[in-house]
């Protein structure tokens, strides 16, 4: 069966520096694969090449077969079918938590607005905030942000979910809160590829962890033989100052 | 609420201390215009000054024909600003324009607020002015405070221009690409993403230039219209007195008191909201 993302030989470059060195990765459907890794291995740049965010230097991004980093593919289309949840979730501030659910169904997919709002209310009942629905983002706590940010990402019905770090900007009691909404989507077989620094869930909720370093993948495979039983000695570093931060739960 | 001895001691410490400030500014605000009204009053020339730019009679006769020129003053302000922010907000749009498709139209823009914003406004009047009428083409209006009001829309959307431009780059760069990542086109981003935030942001400098344009419609009188300044420049000539444009000037101050009290307003609004983000 394709896969719902292949990712071939990517390479991504910032002036002189390699920020992602022929990347492999494949995503099959209803699969979640986790990437981790430390602090500037690529993972967000990853993401960004996958979510045609960032112009990449070479290789292919296949969305169900189809490359859609050619230059001459329909990269608008592409997106549509793709949606990404950021670290610093990116709401837009000018409009409530169900505006923003309800922009994209509205103006890219040619919803009604009654329907678009219907279905922005759904989705805010799903992540819990259907009392916040007319709450300015500035009027919600960054747990509730990242949750409309979710429900936003959702409203476009993506084929594939792309998550950046998305706890990494929470305060610690907060990220329950929105780990609790991924593994429920992970159970209702969303197909997800995310970047995250927290390994307890990522060995929760992953069907294949990668390790990132320095911009290529340097292992791959189940969560529990990466994060259990690594065969690279830089995964082990990147473990073990992990579980000194106290990340590993 | 009861207080402990030492927060009522403080309590009425704070108190003396307001009190003593407010009779300081008081005081320091009644030795300051004295000294003023003094210094000029005493001046030699004060009686004949008095006379020819604060003569009460001769004010009060000019004060129907000036008002009715500042009337004019009002409806070129409103149509002028109108336009402005039309025209200003397009070329700031143009300017944000990628591809090379275009370029001629980035060009065109970027000339635009290059040429209007250098040219004196004083000589930008004469030219559209007089010269424009000058062509005698089919269709060109020849009504002073029509080429005016043109004028002062081509060289302020240089500026407003600018404004929104500013306020459109400081809307971060990670609101394009939500609204990118969503699907929604370059249109649909600037539309309903970028140009809220950013006009929002530009008010309180909007408000400024506008409170400029307010004066400088006076301006248009160099082209013969008869506006506040010219009504005052006529009965000035009539009574050679210039009390007629101290009239002007006081009615051209009460005009811009408003406005600027409302940008003071909405700056502050902004700024608080800054603060809650």
């Amino acid at each position: 069966m394709t896969p719902v993302l292949e990712v071939r030989g990517l390479v991504k470059r910032y002036g002189e520096a390699t920020v992602l060195d022929h990347v492999d990765l494949e995503v099959g459907e209803h699969q979640v694969v986790t990437l981790i890794g430390s602090s500037g291995s690529g993972k967000s740049t990853l993401l960004r090449c996958v979510d045609l965010l960032e112009e990449i230097d070479d290789g292919q991004v296949l969305l169900d077969g189809v490359d859609v980093s050619d230059p001459r593919a329909d990269a608008a289309a592409a997106q549509r079918r793709m949606a990404i949840v950021f670290q610093a979730f990116n709401l837009f501030p000018h409009m409530t938590a169900l505006q923003n659910v309800a922009l994209a169904p509205r103006v890219v997919h040619g919803l009604s607005s009654a329907e678009a709002d219907e279905r922005a209310r759904e989705l805010l009942d799903r992540v819990g905030l259907a009392d916040r629905a007319d709450a300015h983002p500035d009027r919600l706590s960054g747990g509730q942000q990242q949750r409309v940010a979710i429900a936003r990402a959702l409203a476009v019905r993506p084929r594939l979910l792309l998550l950046d770090e998305i706890t990494s900007a929470l305060d610690p009691e907060l990220v329950g809160e929105v780990l609790a909404i991924v593994r429920g989507l992970a159970s209702d077989g969303v197909t997800i590829l995310m970047a995250t620094h927290e390994m307890g869930f990522a060995r929760q909720v992953s069907d294949l962890v990668c390790f990132l370093d320095g911009g290529r993948v340097l292992e791959s495979g189940p969560p529990s033989q990466v994060l259990g039983d690594p065969v690279e000695e830089r995964t082990r570093q990147f473990l073990s100052r992990v579980i000194a931060a106290g990340r590993l739960g | 609420m009861t207080l402990s001895p030492l927060a009522q001691e403080r309590l009425a410490y704070r108190r003396s201390r307001a009190r003593r400030s407010t009779l300081l500014a008081l005081a320091s605000t009644v030795v300051f215009a004295a000294a003023v009204f003094i210094g000029v009053t005493s001046a030699p020339g004060w009686p004949r000054v008095q006379e020819t730019f604060f003569d009460l009679r001769v004010g009060w006769e000019s004060l129907p024909e000036v008002a009715a020129g500042l009337w004019l003053n009002l409806r070129v302000l409103v149509v002028a600003e109108i336009g402005v922010l039309a025209l200003g907000l397009l070329i700031a749009v143009l300017r944000t324009l990628r591809g090379p498709v275009f370029f001629p139209l980035r060009a065109l823009a970027t000339g635009y607020v290059d040429l209007f914003r250098g040219v004196p406004l004083l000589i930008a009047l004469y030219l559209i002015g007089f010269g424009l009428p000058a062509l005698r083409l089919q269709g060109v209006p020849t009504d002073t405070a029509v080429l005016g009001t043109i004028t002062l829309i081509l060289v302020y959307s240089a500026y407003v221009a600018e404004v929104f431009r500013a306020g459109i780059e400081s809307v971060h760069p990670s609101q394009r690409a939500a609204a990118r990542s969503l699907g929604l086109t370059h249109r649909q981003t600037m539309r309903l993403v970028i140009l809220p935030q950013a006009v929002r942001r530009v008010l309180p400098p909007l408000l400024n230039d506008f409170v400029a344009l307010q004066k400088d419609v006076g301006l248009i009188s160099v082209l013969g219209a008869v506006d506040a300044i010219r009504a005052a420049q006529i009965a000035s000539a009539r009574t050679f007195d210039f009390t007629p444009y101290v009239v002007a000037a006081l009615l051209f101050v009460l005009l811009a008191v408003p406005t600027g009290r409302i940008a003071d307003a909405v700056a502050a609004r902004a700024s608080r909201r800054e603060g809650q983000a």
